[in-house]
């Protein structure tokens, strides 16, 4: 009898792997390359030429003062890796990390003197959240104004023009794509200084 | 709690309870063999399989032998994933070059997988080879979930049967809930998972030009690596399954893996749907249908407080951050709250629910990190799998282990009045009660002994990431999730090192098949038994008395168990200055 479960078991194993290890990934992937070929491909956003500049859901790291800037990340948005701070809510280091980071938003804008949306100066779940929240554009929006050469209205007007509202009106939260908005700028012709 | 947060929890449980009940009635027809529609496209599959494995669809198994085919087909699988992993490095399918995986993850994460737990103690993007992730981790997640379902069938024809000897098979049980379950609803919610942007290819990496080339890390070229894969396949399952395991580290906090509102709400209801439909498959296969909708209920009523508790908390967001010059309150701008660890597309309510749903449903995939949670928020996750992992629970085993409490309340309601309980009109004897108890006490001495090892070694006591009692609550988090098969983290917890990967290795072993093993053994007893026909005297077992009676066993065994631990963890926590 042992035997034959031994046998039974493997054989299972065998035709289960077969089934779910190599047909279903293969009918998915072909699935998907007929009906979501740009999706399936990892949402590929390029330039003119076709050089890759970033997938649409993965978030770059901005620093000039005429971008606007996305989320702190774990791992310095370098998508070969992701994750979180897990920095729990009472640990001194996520306090210092979090007071550094306002007084950075403060230094880069003085005469901006509102408490900070939270999610500009709290890391991100994945390291790599490709959005911002519309009252954490907003806040920029006088730095970056300045640092192009625009004026905050046509900078707020971007803005709002590239708020993704909830699905449905229930699911999800108000947002904005920094690396859209970002190439969005750069389309209005004043590069960043 | 925001009007926004009860909002997509009533859209949410409304989903699923519209999709849970035809699916519930589906997986009954499937068990009985009475899916004559699907039969016609799967049957030739079905007997292929029977007669390559060389097994008999009609035989009728004792429950020893049941548990025995259970077992070499869980050890079997536990070792190819470990060979698979150990031998990555000389095998095809592995564009990145990965090197092969030291022995301690290795093991730790076949017995993982093998036994539906999938906490995963290495990043996924950067440690397994794309051969690996599909032979040894997707063909896991499904046959772990379906083993749960085969376990589960066995115990309703317990309760089902009259005098006979059998359970059933092993093979046709499992083999029926991969193909015509698992497999379908994967098929379907793949798919569409790409559509909203989650990739499914077999290319490496892309390489993408910085917009920005100052923000470049320094020595670095402008550039940024975006790893892709065979995601959404995985994905689809590990979200169905209650598996958990993600193809990022991340998680389904990742953008490439869980990219919309709209993904996060198609993954969220894929968590619980067939947990959910289980209730409804039992009540039909022991033909009480409305005990399966007490059994649902119960889980709701167990649920329901615990997410709001967390969605709560949450939003009122950490004081400490609003001193620090932070501003968390919630405007139609922003969703506010504590944001730290969390994903904006997600906000509070996404993130809270999935939180809470993930771990009542002992599938332990993540949209936000649960270690960053306050300490009350944290609460929640953390006690819905202390209690057991039976508010929806696993597939199958959280059904399952809710029968164990269910046993252990008629029992209790027998005392009280003084008669021998009855369940669904067999008798509790002895036997049920024994095997009840070990299949409810191991799970909790698993997790309290290898916390209480991890507070007293030095690698224990180094591995956490938090100071003071997050960091304890850290390792209770980490031994509780495996002992109950969960996977999901306070992932600050350091679990590469040999000591927690070989440690949690083991509750995770004995958390999962020192569970199946009583229940069988009672199904095996309860299959024998002449049925009771009710009496005056008789505790109905499908109205509101038994489903709060039910609710309140399961609460006082967890509170018994792991209030002390929860008091000096996340408790201590939130009363500290």
């Amino acid at each position: 009898m042992a035997r034959g479960v031994l046998r039974a078991a493997a054989a299972t194993l065998l035709a289960l792997t077969v089934l779910c290890g190599v047909a279903y990934p293969v009918v998915v992937t072909a699935t998907a390359r007929l009906c979501f070929a740009w999706q399936a491909d990892g949402s590929l956003i390029r330039a003119r030429d076709g050089r890759v500049i970033g997938s649409a859901w993965v978030g770059q790291p901005f620093r000039a003062r005429g971008y606007f800037w996305g989320r702190p990340s774990a791992v310095a948005g370098d998508a070969r890796t992701s994750g979180g701070r897990n920095l729990g809510p009472r640990n001194p280091a996520l306090i210092a990390a979090v007071t550094t980071r306002v007084a950075a938003m403060r230094e880069a804008d003085p005469a901006h003197r509102a408490p900070v949306p939270v999610d500009l100066v709290t890391a991100s779940a994945s390291g790599l959240d490709p959005d911002i929240s519309p009252a954490a554009a907003r806040y920029q929006a006088p730095r970056v104004a300045e640092a192009r050469g625009l004026s905050v209205l046509q900078v707020e007007q971007l803005i709002d023009d590239h708020v993704e509202a909830r699905v449905l009106g229930v699911l999800g939260e108000p947002r904005v794509n920094v690396l859209r908005l970002n190439l969005a700028l750069d389309a209005l012709g004043a590069g960043p200084r | 709690m925001t009007a926004i947060g009860v909002l997509q929890l009533g859209l949410w449980a409304t989903v699923l309870t519209l999709l849970a009940w035809p699916l519930g009635a589906y997986m009954a027809r499937v068990y009985r063999g009475e899916a004559k529609v699907a039969a016609r496209v799967l049957g030739p599959i079905e007997r292929a399989v029977y007669r390559f494995a060389g097994v008999r669809a009609d035989e009728d198994m004792s429950w020893r032998r049941y548990a025995t085919a259970l077992l070499a087909f869980n050890v079997g699988g536990l070792v190819l994933v470990y060979l698979l992993q150990r031998l990555q490095g000389a095998l095809p399918g592995n564009p990145e070059s990965l090197p092969a995986v030291a022995p301690p993850v290795a093991w730790n994460t076949a017995v993982s997988f093998a036994s539906n737990t999938n906490w995963q103690a290495y990043g996924g993007e950067t440690t397994m080879s794309q051969l690996v992730a599909a032979l040894g981790l997707t063909v896991q997640n499904f046959v772990s979930a379906a083993t749960g379902m085969a376990v589960l069938v066995a115990l309703a024809r317990g309760f089902a049967r009259r005098r006979a000897h059998g359970i059933g098979s092993f093979w046709v049980d499992l083999t029926r809930s991969t193909l015509y379950v698992l497999l379908p609803l994967a098929l379907v919610l793949a798919p569409l998972l790409v559509s909203q942007g989650v990739p499914q290819t077999t290319a490496g990496h892309h390489v993408a030009a910085m917009l920005d080339v100052t923000a470049a890390p320094d020595g670095d070229a402008p550039a940024q690596v975006i790893a892709v894969g065979p995601v959404a396949s995985q994905v689809a399952i590990k979200q169905l399954g209650t598996n958990g395991g993600g193809y990022y580290n991340a998680n389904s906090a990742h953008p490439l893996e869980n990219p919309t509102p709209l993904s996060n709400f198609l993954e969220a209801l894929a968590i619980l749907l067939i947990p959910a439909a289980t209730c409804i498959a039992f009540g039909r296969l022991v033909v009480a249908r409305r005990q399966g909708v007490a059994l649902l209920a119960t889980m709701w009523l167990l649920f329901v407080p615990f997410v709001a508790l967390t969605l709560w908390q949450e939003q009122r967001g950490n004081p400490a951050l609003d001193a620090a010059g932070a501003d968390q309150t919630a405007t139609s701008a922003q969703a506010g709250g504590n944001m730290e660890g969390k994903e904006v597309r997600h906000g509070i309510a996404a993130s809270a629910l999935w939180a809470t749903a993930t771990t009542a449903a002992s599938n332990g995939s993540v949209n936000s990190m649960h270690d960053s949670y306050t300490p009350l928020g944290g609460l929640g996750p953390l006690a819905l799998i202390g209690l057991g992992e039976v508010a929806f629970g696993g597939v199958g085993s959280g059904l399952y282990g809710l029968m164990l409490f269910a046993i252990v309340a008629v029992f209790l309601a027998g005392l009280m009045v003084g008669r021998t309980p009855e369940l669904l009109g067999k008798k509790i004897e002895v036997r049920e009660m024994k095997m009840a108890s070990w299949g409810l006490v191991v799970p909790h001495l698993a997790t309290l002994a290898g916390l209480a090892l991890a507070c007293v070694t030095a690698e224990g006591v180094a591995a956490v990431a938090n100071p003071g009692p997050h960091g304890f609550s850290e390792a209770l988090y980490g031994f509780a999730s495996a002992a109950n098969n969960n996977g999901s983290a306070f992932a600050g917890l350091d679990a590469a090192g040999p000591f927690y990967a070989t440690a949690l290795g083991v509750c995770m072993f004995v958390g999962r098949y020192w569970v199946i093993l009583p229940v069988l053994a009672i199904a095996g007893a309860l299959a024998r038994k002449q049925a009771v026909p009710p009496s005056a005297g008789t505790l109905p077992t499908d109205g509101p008395m038994f489903v709060a009676l039910l609710a309140g066993t399961v609460v006082l065994i967890g509170a018994l168990t792991l209030l002390p631990a929860l008091a000096l963890g996340p408790i201590a926590e939130h009363l500290l200055p």
